[in-house]
C-alpha cells in the first residue's frame, strides 16, 4: 500500500510530492492524476519509497521530462531504473495514420472496383487452368484420381443428404402453410399444391441445395486449401510434379458438378413430402390426391429446368471455393477472409445465374 | 549436483514442481518429475522432441491440468484454480509464445497495452500509449513497429513485439517458449544479449525452453534436462556433464554441441 501525501514547499511556490511504499503499475493512474494537480514545479521526493517498477519510473520520468521535475531521495536502484527508462524513450504511434477524409474514401472506391476486377479476370483464369487440368486428365485417363473423387462424392454427397434432406422437409412445411394461410383467403386452398409444386421442383429444391452446399462444401473447399498453401504443401505437390489442379480441384469440381443435381432431386423430394405432410394434416387432402395433383399441375419441363441448373450452380460453388483457396497466402488469418469471401462469392453467383436462368427458360416457352 | 527438485543453497523459488505426471490417453508425457526454478536466475529447458517441454511449460501456467503433482509458482498453488484465483497470478507473470501469438487483428502497440488495459483500466492515455513505446523500445523493436500489423512484422520482429507483451505489466517471471527458433543466427545473437540484459535490468526470473545450443551457452545459469518422463538433471553445463546420461553426452558432446562449446571457450561469440 503506498501512501502519498503532497504539501507546499516552506517557500510557498511549487510543491513537493513525497511517495511512500510502491510505486508500480497498480498504482500508476493515480499517481499520474495526483502529479497532474500539482502547481509547478514540483519535486518528487522518493526517499521512502520501497519498490518501484518500470511503470512507476515512467511516471517520474515523464515528469522530470515535460515539466522539469526535480527528484530527490533516490536510491542507487531507483536511478538506474530512471535512467533505464530514459533509454527506452522512443516515442511511437499506437495505430497507423487513417485519414479519414473524401479521396481516401474515393481511393478506398478506387482500390475496392480494381480488386473487384482482378478478382474476376482471375476467376476466369482459373476456370481456363481447370479446363486444360480436364483436358489433361481426359487425354491421359491415367491420371484421373479415382480414389479422391469417390471421397469428395462422399463428404460433398452422401454426407449432406441428412442436412439437406431436413431443411427442405422444413421448407416444405413453411411454403405450404404460408401458402395455405394466403389463398384460404380467396377460398383456394386446393391451390396450395400448385404452389408447393412449381415452387420447390422449379426453384426452391435447387436453390436452397446451392445454398447450403455453397455453406458446406464451397466453404471447406477454400479453407482446405488455402491451409494447404500457408503450409506450402501446394508447392511441395508442384515441385514433385503433381498438378494441384489436378489432384486437389479437378475431383472437388465434379464431387460439386455430379452431387448437386443429385442432392437437389433429394431436396425436391423431401419437400414434396413435407408439403404433403401439411396439406394432409391441415387442409385433409389425403396423400394420394396430393400426387395425382402433383402430376397433373407440374409440367416435366420444371424438373429439366432444376436438372440443368443444378451442375452449373455445383460447379460455380467449385470454382470460386476451389479459387479462393488458391489465392490464400501468407498468414492463417487469410484463410478465414477467404473462406468467407469463397461463401459470399458463389452465393451470389448462384443467385444471378438464377435469374438468368429463369429469364432464359420463360423464354424459350418453358413456363 | 543436487536432484532436480530440491532447492538448491541461497536459493528463493519461484517455481517448484513436485510429482508432476502428464499423460494424453495411453501416452505417458510426464510421470513424477520434480523442478525448481530459483529467483533471478534464467533455467534454460532442453530435451528431445516429445519429451514434453512445451506440456510442462503449459502446467506451470496453468493451459493443462496435470494428472498429478504440485505445481506451485510464486509461492502461489497452481493446481485446481479456478479462474478467478489464477488471474492475479497471471498479472505477475509473462509469456512469449513460440510464434508470438500476437492479435493479429491488433497493431504491436494495442498489443502490447491489451494486458495493462485488461488489469488497469484506469490508465488512460497518453500515459498507456508511452508505457506502450517503452516497452516496444524495451523489447528491442524500432519506434516505427509501433503502429504496424503482425503480419506486416518479420519474424524476428515478432518475437520481439511478444516479448514487449509479455514485459507489459513488469512481470517477475518470464516464459520463454524457444525464442531463438527461425532466427537467422545473427537475429538469435541479438536476442540472446537482449534477453540477458533484460534480465539484469529488471531482476526477472526466466524459464527458457529452447533448442538452441549457443542460447543455453549464452544466456542460461541453470539448465534443465528432460528426458525418461522427468527431469534428470539441472545444472551448469560442466554439472551435467558429469552425468552419465547418453542423451546429456549426445547432446552437448555431439558435433554441434561442441561447436557451440568451443565457440563460447574461445570468445569467439561475446
Amino acid at each position: 500500500m503506498a501512501e502519498v501525501t503532497d504539501q507546499d514547499s516552506e517557500s510557498g511556490r511549487g510543491s513537493v510530492y513525497r511517495v511512500a511504499g510502491t510505486l508500480n503499475i497498480a498504482r500508476a493512474a493515480t499517481t499520474q492524476r495526483e502529479i497532474d494537480a500539482l502547481p509547478d514545479p514540483v519535486t518528487i521526493d522518493l526517499s521512502d519509497i520501497k519498490r518501484m517498477d518500470t511503470v512507476g519510473a515512467w511516471i517520474v520520468y515523464r515528469t522530470v521530462r515535460d515539466r522539469g521535475a526535480k527528484v530527490i531521495g533516490a536510491s542507487h536502484d531507483e536511478v538506474s531504473l530512471l535512467e533505464q527508462v530514459e533509454e527506452f524513450d522512443v516515442p511511437t504511434r499506437v495505430v497507423p495514420d487513417d485519414p479519414h477524409n473524401f479521396l481516401a474514401g474515393v481511393r478506398e472506391l478506387g482500390e475496392w472496383v480494381a480488386e473487384a476486377g482482378v478478382t474476376l479476370v482471375g476467376l476466369l483464369g482459373f476456370f481456363g487452368a481447370t479446363l486444360i487440368g480436364f483436358g489433361n486428365v481426359i487425354r491421359r485417363p491415367k491420371r484421373f484420381r479415382l480414389n479422391a473423387v469417390v471421397q469428395r462424392f462422399d463428404v460433398v454427397g452422401v454426407r449432406a443428404l441428412g442436412i439437406i434432406g431436413l431443411m427442405s422437409f422444413l421448407i416444405g412445411i413453411v411454403v405450404a402453410q404460408q401458402g395455405a394461410v394466403q389463398l384460404a383467403q380467396f377460398g383456394a386452398e386446393v391451390y396450395t399444391i400448385n404452389l408447393i409444386g412449381r415452387i420447390t421442383v422449379r426453384e426452391l429444391g435447387v436453390l436452397m441445395t446451392a445454398i447450403m452446399v455453397a455453406g458446406r462444401s464451397g466453404s471447406a473447399f477454400a479453407a482446405q486449401i488455402g491451409t494447404m498453401k500457408i503450409t506450402e504443401e501446394i508447392d511441395a505437390m508442384r515441385t514433385i510434379g503433381v498438378s494441384p489442379v489436378e489432384a486437389l480441384v479437378l475431383p472437388r469440381m465434379m464431387a460439386a458438378v455430379f452431387m448437386m443435381p443429385l442432392l437437389a432431386f433429394w431436396a425436391m423430394l423431401t419437400a414434396l413430402l413435407g408439403g404433403g405432410i401439411f396439406v394432409w394434416l391441415d387442409l385433409q387432402i389425403p396423400p394420394l390426391t396430393y400426387i395425382q395433383r402433383l402430376q397433373e399441375v407440374v409440367p416435366m419441363t420444371d424438373l429439366w429446368i432444376a436438372l440443368i441448373k443444378a451442375p452449373v450452380f455445383g460447379f460455380i460453388i467449385a470454382l470460386s471455393g476451389c479459387f479462393q483457396g488458391m489465392l490464400v497466402q501468407g498468414n492463417s488469418e487469410e484463410v478465414g477472409s477467404r473462406t468467407t469471401n469463397a461463401v459470399v462469392q458463389s452465393i451470389f453467383l448462384v443467385i444471378v445465374l438464377d435469374a438468368v436462368f429463369a429469364v432464359f427458360f420463360s423464354s424459350i416457352g418453358w413456363v | 549436483m543436487i536432484p532436480p527438485g530440491e532447492v538448491p543453497p541461497g536459493c528463493q523459488p519461484v517455481i517448484t514442481i513436485h510429482g508432476l505426471r502428464n499423460s494424453f490417453g495411453e501416452q505417458v508425457v510426464h510421470d513424477d518429475l520434480d523442478l525448481a526454478v530459483c529467483k533471478g536466475e534464467i533455467l534454460g529447458v532442453v530435451g528431445g522432441s516429445g519429451t514434453g517441454k512445451s506440456v510442462l511449460l503449459r502446467s506451470i501456467i496453468g493451459l493443462q491440468t496435470p494428472d498429478q503433482g504440485e505445481i506451485e509458482v510464486l509461492g502461489e498453488n497452481m493446481v485446481g484454480r479456478t479462474e478467478d484465483e489464477a488471474k492475479n497470478i497471471r498479472r505477475r507473470w509473462g509469456i512469449l509464445f513460440q510464434n508470438g501469438a500476437l492479435f493479429s487483428t491488433l497493431t504491436v502497440a494495442e498489443n502490447v497495452e491489451v494486458p495493462i488495459r485488461e488489469y488497469f483500466p484506469f490508465i488512460k492515455p497518453p500515459l498507456l500509449d508511452e508505457i506502450a513505446s517503452y516497452k516496444i523500445a524495451m523489447g528491442g523493436l524500432p519506434p516505427d513497429a509501433g503502429p504496424k500489423y503482425p503480419s506486416e512484422l518479420s519474424g524476428g520482429m515478432v518475437k520481439r513485439a511478444g516479448l514487449a507483451r509479455a514485459l507489459a505489466l513488469d512481470p517477475e517471471l518470464l516464459f520463454l517458449d524457444e525464442p531463438t527458433s527461425g532466427l537467422d543466427p545473427i537475429a538469435a545473437a541479438a536476442f540472446d544479449q537482449l534477453v540477458r540484459g533484460l534480465k539484469e535490468r529488471l531482476g526477472l526470473t526466466i524459464f527458457l525452453i529452447t533448442h538452441d545450443l549457443d542460447t543455453l551457452h549464452a544466456v542460461c545459469d541453470r539448465i534443465a534436462v528432460l528426458a525418461d518422463k522427468k527431469v534428470i538433471g539441472v545444472g551448469t553445463i560442466p554439472e551435467l556433464l558429469a552425468l552419465d546420461h547418453p542423451w546429456i553426452q549426445e547432446y552437448f558432446n555431439g558435433p554441434r554441441g561442441r561447436s557451440a562449446a568451443g565457440s563460447y571457450k574461445e570468445g569467439v561469440v561475446a
